[in-house]
């Protein structure tokens, strides 16, 4: 029986009173892979964003569920708490904050038994060896004067820490060289197996690297056609206005 | 929230305060009289008698001053302060001897717990006079004398004479001339030429009475060549009626020595903090400020270092967090008084609830002084809409041959930095008392690690349960 994590029911969003996301229907269930796609300005930041519950956005009907509970009733660090993941398009910096202090803390309030002294740290190791990340960034300042890539590469280490059972991931392909590329997208495989996984991306290049089991197009904040990974391809090859037409 | 957090929202943890056990109180009100008797009492030689009423006269003829925050500094009464409370008869070694009630209150300080741990002598000031005082062996052995400053002037009267108040003159301002005329405890620190002390040596001020006024004196001697850490932690009881703690400190490190002076004042809102503190470092010699103002309802405080020898270098790092109903008027002054000076000063400061924080600096460079460099950096942070910070830097540059650079800084909290954090299961409580940490790191990472931990405690303390 499918074990259901998210599901998104004819979900309306406002920016500041600006309609976003016009009537959005989705369920993922766990080891599932979604992708999304779709040209700017389509919504698709403004979906992984309202679904961890960003302030600036308004639903205005609809629902969503995480494992069958309403998310309105979760403030943003419980749907954390509960195993909501956002892997960030622009994760902010935290001047000040090492990042080794940062990820310990941040597992200790999301994992349910979190790992503690040695244990923490041999995951840790493990995590950041798979990423081919140097230890010195622990004690860098989280995102503060991080390059692109490396922005993203703390980003999936923390997904990799955080054991989701949603992993919402928005453009992370973006920014980063081939080799980034394949090393983050190994790291996504590993935790998608387990969980349920949407991808936001423009481009094709991330899913010959992670499989998407679904595809869907979204223009002006609805998904017009769910197709499978061909669907990718054809995207990537006609653009979206052939889809604009039959929408 | 834990329920210890909730217990301490109170919103000052160290707010308690002990039952009043006198010995010798004096009445409330400063007169000439008063300042004679407490000279008197302490048995002082008449040159530290005349100093005082010399200082009296001085501070009852000098005007408050006219700049910073003249309505919260006119409202100070004078006239309902206490200027002596004798609350013990003695200074003792052992923590067993001292009198029960004020041990208590040091024990729920943590203060001997902290001097078995990692400090290499403490003294302990209860109201106007110190407590215990103690220093390890092996310093002694050393030659470094670690007093309190009543029984420094004792039995080091011939050092005390040549150096008391040549750093900051009685006449320097309106509140120096008040600690000169009433001055009681404080340290009295003398490092011997050569000697690098490695624990950090603390003096820990607590204010217990109501309307109480604490005058501590401090003078910090380091000989050639030689090097300490001197730490000092202030507290108080809140009382809905203000107390004035008004301290002088002086140091002096002579050629090649290096002071290190850090403070964590965490004063409840109700104390009025007017301290003068001024180093003088002579030739390759280096003065560090490290300096932290968490608590009290007003503090105006500016560190200072008179660059006087060649090669000296200034360090001043300061960190000034300005909650309800509080002002924090800090910042740092150095002058550069000779040839190849270098200072460096960084300053930053959050303001919350309503609270404001002034950044106030001077930095001078003679004419005569040819190739000096200094860096001023001042950060401040603000929290909230009703809050404010406010930036007055002097520069005074005689010469071109300096290099000065100076940078400031104003931010909020951005609402993208709080719902990434909270994204990685921080409450909005936690999240501002992540950032609020990582924006005072800078200072902490220069703290001894024990005083690190407990000052980031603190700001999550002061971050929890005010957020709506």
């Amino acid at each position: 029986m499918a074990d259901e994590i998210l599901r998104i029911e004819n979900l309306h969003v406002s920016v500041e009173g600006t309609p976003i996301i016009n009537g959005l229907s989705l369920t993922i269930n766990r080891g599932e892979i979604h992708a999304i796609m779709g040209r700017n300005g389509a919504g698709k930041s403004t979906l992984a964003n309202v679904v961890m519950g960003h302030p600036a956005y308004e639903v205005t009907s609809g629902s969503i569920f995480f494992k069958g509970q309403p998310l309105e009733e979760l403030e943003v660090f419980e749907r954390a708490r509960a195993g909501m993941f956002l892997s960030f398009q622009y994760p902010a910096a935290i001047p000040g904050v090492q990042v080794g202090t940062f990820l310990k803390k941040s597992v200790a309030s999301v994992r349910e038994n979190p790992p503690k002294g040695r244990a923490f740290r041999k995951e840790l190791n493990a995590a950041m060896e798979q990423l081919s990340m140097d230890k010195s960034f622990l004690s860098r300042y989280v995102n503060d004067g991080f390059s692109g890539g490396e922005k993203k590469r703390l980003e999936i280490l923390q997904m990799l820490l955080l054991q989701p059972h949603l992993a919402l991931l928005d453009e992370t392909d973006s920014g980063l060289d081939i080799d980034a590329l394949r090393i983050v997208a190994q790291g996504i495989n590993e935790v998608a197996e387990n969980s349920a996984c949407l991808i936001i991306t423009h481009y094709q290049r991330l899913l010959d690297l992670v499989k998407p089991d679904y595809v869907h197009a979204m223009i002006d904040g609805v998904i017009v056609r769910t197709g499978g990974p061909e669907l990718a391809l054809e995207l990537e090859d006609k653009g979206y206005d052939w889809l604009e037409v039959s929408a | 929230m834990t329920d210890d957090a909730q217990e301490l929202i109170g919103d000052y943890k160290y707010g308690f305060h002990d039952p009043e056990n006198s010995t010798i109180r004096f009445d409330k009100g400063l007169t000439e009289q008063v300042v004679r008797d407490i000279s008197e009492l302490k048995n002082e030689p008449e040159w530290m008698t005349d100093i005082r009423v010399k200082s009296y006269r001085h501070f009852v003829e000098r005007v408050m001053p006219e700049w910073g925050n003249c309505s919260l500094l006119n409202m100070i009464d004078f006239e309902n302060v206490t200027y002596f409370l004798r609350s013990s008869d003695k200074t003792e070694k052992s923590w067993d001897d001292v009198p029960d009630d004020i041990k208590n209150t040091f024990d729920r300080l943590g203060i001997p717990d902290a001097e078995q741990k990692w400090l290499g002598g403490v003294t302990a000031q209860y109201e106007s006079e110190a407590v215990y005082h103690s220093i390890r062996e092996d310093l002694e052995e050393q030659g470094v004398i670690f007093l309190d400053m009543d029984s420094g002037l004792k039995q080091y009267p011939e050092i005390v004479k040549k150096y008391f108040g040549t750093v900051i003159p009685h006449s320097d301002n309106k509140f120096s001339a008040l600690n000169t005329a009433v001055w009681s405890g404080g340290s009295f620190l003398y490092i011997p030429k050569g000697v690098h002390v490695e624990m950090p040596v603390q003096a820990y001020f607590r204010i217990n009475a109501k309307n109480m006024g604490q005058f501590e004196r401090t003078l910090i001697i380091a000989d050639e060549g030689s090097s300490v850490h001197y730490v000092e932690g202030c507290t108080a009881p809140s009382y809905s009626t203000d107390s004035l703690h008004s301290a002088v400190v002086e140091l002096i490190a002579m050629d090649g020595a290096k002071i290190r002076y850090s403070t964590v004042q965490n004063w409840s809102s109700n104390v009025y903090n007017l301290v003068t503190k001024r180093a003088v470092a002579h030739r390759n010699a280096t003065v560090e400020w490290v300096d932290g103002n968490i608590g009290s309802k007003l503090t105006m405080k500016y560190p200072s270092v008179l660059l006087k020898g060649e090669g000296a270098h200034a360090e001043v790092i300061s960190v000034a967090y300005a909650g309800k109903g509080q002002h924090q008027d800090t910042g740092a002054k150095v002058h550069h008084l000779a040839s190849n000076t270098t200072s460096n000063i960084l300053s930053k400061s959050i303001s919350k609830d309503g609270g404001r924080s002034s950044y106030r600096g001077l930095l001078q460079v003679t004419p005569k002084s040819t190739g000096c460099r200094s860096k001023v950096v001042c950060d401040a942070l603000i929290l909230d809409s009703d809050s404010r910070s406010d930036t007055y830097p002097t520069m005074e540059i005689g010469n071109s041959t300096s290099d000065l650079e100076h940078e400031a800084s104003v931010s909020k909290v951005s609402s993208d930095q709080l719902f990434y954090l909270m994204s990685r299961g921080f409450s909005e409580e936690e999240a501002m008392g992540l950032i609020v940490n990582g924006f005072f790191e800078p200072f902490t990472r220069e703290l001894p690690m024990e005083y690190a931990v407990e000052l980031n405690k603190l700001l999550e303390l002061e971050m929890e349960g005010s957020i709506g």
